[in-house]
């Protein structure tokens, strides 16, 4: 080396590493003026896939316009779009490469189809946005959602890293039919996510501690400038998050925020540190809340979904506390671990007695629909509109579930 | 090791020595090709008059003990492990053998543990030659760096039977670790304070060793009953204070995973059983007490009630989870070899329908017909598995010598034989183009289930036929391989390994199945 070092270098790092760590790695980057590029590597699958991470740190630093560092790479296993995270992350936190433009964007996985609006939403299982080693088989144990999750699961000093790693995951990984969620920071944090993140199509942006419309229509339009920009024609879905004594009050303003707006939700955990109670799980405390916010959502056209319910190991207490959310209203909620998604779909599945009810009401409404009628019956009994409304609904929420064909 | 090792091509075109430690070997020539002849070994015969009427056979320590045995340089002396990580008595002995200055020794354990790591020192020492015998852990890593001076050579549970009464292997001196034994040396496995159900594993060595040491820490007045050992055989007996750290000899608590990805492949599994038809009244199943495979039998219990199935029997290594299964009714027997937690070893003391069984009832090839036959499905796990389900459970990929066989090879006769895998561990993928040591062919193997999907070999139509308009997950072994490839970032490259064998994998009928070769 010939050049003289005029700066102090700079460096940044990201990750973990570690015994007890899986699928993820730990880069420490440095910036240098000169030199090139030195790799320093310890991988746990170092000959399965050694050369492998060292061809992509060099992609990944190339692409983010960086020519001189050093880095050194501690691997757990991770794949590919975790490996460009990391790296990513550290690069940035150092203050190197080509500035904010720059980003390494791994293979593109095909999106799924767009989601309907009504789409079934029973449960929405949450992953940490930081853990990528939850990411890819997360989709095999069948909640109709996942959330990538930037918020509360994240600490404030991983935000960056979280953001990040969430972009690349909704590019690459195969969520299958599975619709793709991501829990933003509280604004204006939550600014900085969208920016990063909508350009890869997530179908649904949950925005936390929502307390008056404004906050939802910020959201929006922030959305609509980025579809525009980016040219994403997908829809894009809002669910609002009331958390609070205040964001309940406005739930019914709150729902009618946006078009886009496609559910409401409540977060039991900070509404009850809101009132200054103890959230138990029969949920008597919260009773109001969740029919207000359920009322709301029906008002404004849009589904209500439920909390979550926190006891992971108590499945019989989280089956009451699904059965009694669907009779009164609700059409899912979110779980918190994928051995709870089975027994809420089950709480919120219409039993076998209400479909059948519903089949033969709707068979009812369809003959008279094909004799021209104008009034439906069954037996001695005319139905009112309403109900064959409420029967139509049921029976497609049911074929959707798969509980009839 | 400096001779020149000639290879051979086996019926798998896996390249085998023909000769290890000075013995002529037989390439495998596919499954039931080989031909045994001749008549099975056995010990000199022995007089009563050489031993005391009274019966009893107590000596004061094993140094006296292997000295009465005439221990000598050269010799093969044999342990076991049914008080696995926890046993004490295979380091005392050889300690002992140290101490009588006697070198160049063959170890024969029925496998070794981690607890025993400081064999490498004798082995730097001189003491042992080299392992014969599974090498788990540090002892395995050893073996792979190239550095014992004999090959190691990896023989099943069954296969281990079957190479001491066919003479491969005579045992000089055996020493058998007893939680219970009286001093004419009957021994039994499932009572004492360093209880760990069936002794079986030491069977053939108590039957065919030239001499054989019972070493005890719970010593009871005549009869020792059951005597899973018979002290007919048994030349020595010697009291100790332990024999073992009961902690490690069984764990208290035996854990299903919490994995949802691997529970998944637990009921997969179940429901497989269910939807192929093999659950049905009066069948047969073995688990290991890996976390899939407890999972699985969990999850099978409630489709067996759901169903009102009850089977015959069910195979052991036992746990608290198949005991509950016999104390329900839905099982009518425990056949078991080896007891993995303190229920299955309180359960066989106890309970009539938990039988201790051996590697010559269950495993042994080379006997007229074994109970691994009569199984109509066992699970099993893998490090590795090939597009041809040819499966590897002794190296990881990389190479590294790190697993036992154990019984798995001899499980592979059941009706049905089961890997339940997840597609990739880390970044890398379980399924391969060809797996870096073969330990089972894929004829043997019929189902790989993993998170993924359940890929069923095309060799068995009848069991694709059977869950055919199932909702159970059925792809192509490949369909599966190319979608966790493209998850991990592509193939994995091949592990870069020497050329020189440092052990080789027998299979169940002797001949030599594949070798394990130096790395690094």
């Amino acid at each position: 080396m010939t050049s003289v070092e005029t700066k102090p270098p700079r460096s940044g790092e990201a990750g973990h590493w570690g015994a007890e760590v899986r699928s993820d790695l730990h880069v420490a980057f440095e910036s240098r003026d000169s030199g090139g590029i030195e790799i320093s590597l310890e991988s746990r699958v170092a000959p399965y896939y050694g050369s492998a991470i060292l061809d992509q740190t060099r992609e990944v630093l190339a692409e983010l316009g960086v020519e001189h560092a050093r880095a050194v790479i501690h691997d757990e296993g991770a794949l590919p779009f975790a490996i460009g995270a990391r790296i990513e992350t550290a690069v940035r936190r150092a203050g190197a490469g080509a500035g904010l433009g720059k980003r390494w964007l791994p293979e593109q996985h095909p999106s799924p189809p767009p989601s309907p609006k009504e789409r079934l939403r029973r449960s929405r299982l949450y992953l940490p946005g930081s853990e990528p080693k939850y990411f890819t088989n997360a989709a095999l144990h069948g909640p109709d959602a996942v959330i990538l999750d930037l918020e509360d699961s994240v600490h404030r000093d991983e935000k960056d890293a979280a953001r990040i790693m969430v972009r690349n995951a909704l590019r690459t990984v195969n969520f299958g039919t599975t619709e793709r969620m991501v829990r933003i920071n509280q604004l204006p944090l939550g600014l900085e996510d969208l920016a990063e993140v909508v350009g890869q199509n997530p179908d649904l942006i949950l925005i936390p501690k929502v307390e008056q419309p404004e906050q939802v229509a910020e959201v929006d339009r922030m959305i609509s400038e980025i579809r525009a920009r980016e040219g994403i024609t997908r829809p894009i879905w809002i669910m609002p998050i009331l958390e609070s004594a205040l964001g309940i009050e406005n739930a019914a303003q709150i729902a009618t925020a946006s078009e886009n707006v496609a559910a409401l939700t409540i977060g039991l955990e900070d509404y009850t540190a809101d009132l200054g109670v103890a959230k138990t799980p029969e949920g008597h405390e919260s009773q109001y809340a969740r029919s207000r916010v359920v009322n709301a959502a029906h008002a404004a056209g849009v589904q209500a979904i439920d909390s979550v319910y926190g006891d992971v190991a108590d499945m019989d207490g989280l089956r009451r506390w699904g059965e009694a959310s669907r009779a009164i209203g609700f059409e899912g909620m979110g779980c918190i671990h994928p051995g709870q998604i089975r027994v809420i779909h089950e709480a919120f599945q219409p039993t076998a007695a209400e479909i059948a009810k519903a089949q033969r009401i709707v068979a009812a409404f369809e003959e008279a629909q094909s004799k021209g009628l104008g009034v439906v019956s069954l037996g001695s009994k005319m139905i009112d509109p309403p109900v064959v409304n409420r029967a139509l609904k049921l029976v497609d929420r049911a074929k959707a579930m798969g509980a009839i064909s | 090791m400096s001779e020149q090792l000639e290879l051979t091509e086996n019926a798998l075109r896996r390249k085998v020595p023909a000769t290890v430690n000075g013995k002529q070997q037989v390439p495998f020539s596919g499954v039931g090709k080989f031909q045994p002849h001749g008549r099975k070994a056995a010990p000199p015969i022995s007089s009563n008059k050489d031993y005391p009427d009274t019966g009893d056979k107590r000596f004061p320590d094993l140094e006296t003990a292997l000295r009465k045995c005439g221990l000598r340089d050269g010799m093969v002396i044999s342990n076991h492990h049914h008080l696995r990580d926890g046993d004490k008595v295979a380091m005392m002995a050889l300690e002992a053998a140290s101490r009588l200055g006697v070198k160049d020794l063959l170890w024969f354990p029925s496998a070794s543990f981690p607890s025993q790591k400081s064999a490498i020192d004798l082995m730097e020492e001189g003491v042992i030659h080299h392992i014969e015998g599974s090498m788990n852990g540090p002892l395995g890593d050893y073996c792979t760096q190239g550095k014992m001076r004999g090959m190691g050579v990896l023989r099943s549970h069954g296969g281990r039977y079957q190479a001491i009464q066919d003479g491969e292997v005579h045992i000089d001196v055996a020493v058998i670790a007893a939680p219970t034994a009286d001093f004419f040396g009957n021994a039994d496995g499932s009572h004492g304070k360093s209880a760990c159900g069936s002794l079986g594993f030491a069977l053939a060595d108590s039957i065919y060793a030239d001499r054989v040491i019972v070493v005890t820490d719970n010593l009871v007045p005549f009869p020792c009953v059951p005597w899973q050992i018979q002290g007919n055989y048994v030349d020595c007996v010697v009291e100790v204070a332990s024999i073992g750290d009961p902690a490690k000899i069984v764990s208290g608590t035996t854990q299903i995973t919490r994995s949802p990805d691997r529970l998944r492949i637990a009921e997969f599994v179940a429901q497989f059983l269910r939807e192929s038809g093999i659950m049905k009244n009066g069948f047969s199943f073995q688990a290991g007490a890996g976390g899939i495979a407890l999972a699985f039998v969990q999850y099978l219990k409630g489709l067996m009630k759901e169903d009102g199935v009850k089977a015959r029997f069910v195979r052991g290594g036992s746990t608290k989870f198949l005991v509950e299964m016999l104390q329900e009714g839905l099982t009518d027997y425990i056949l078991d070899g080896q007891t993995f937690d303190l229920d299955g070893v309180k359960s066989m003391a106890n309970d009539s329908r938990h039988v201790a069984t051996s590697p010559f009832t269950s495993y042994n090839y080379h006997g007229k017909g074994n109970f691994a036959s009569l199984v109509d499905a066992v699970v099993l796990g893998a490090t590795e598995v090939d597009v041809n389900f040819n499966a590897n459970v002794v190296t990881h990929s990389d190479g590294r010598l790190l697993h036992g066989i154990g019984g798995w090879q001899n499980c592979l006769f059941s009706g049905c034989s089961i890997l339940a895998l997840p597609s990739f561990r880390d970044r890398i993928p379980v399924i391969v183009d060809e797996v870096t040591t073969l330990t089972g062919p894929g004829e043997m193997i019929d189902v790989i289930v993993t998170e993924r999907g359940i890929a069923i070999n095309p060799r068995r139509t009848d069991l694709l036929h059977a869950v055919m308009g199932s909702k159970l997950p059925i792809r192509p072994i490949q369909d599966i391989k190319s979608e966790v490839e493209k998850i991990c970032g592509g193939k994995p490259a091949r592990p870069k390994l020497g050329d020189r064998p440092c052990a080789i994998v027998k299979w169940v009928d002797g001949t030599v199945l594949d070798t394990v070769w130096q790395v690094g």
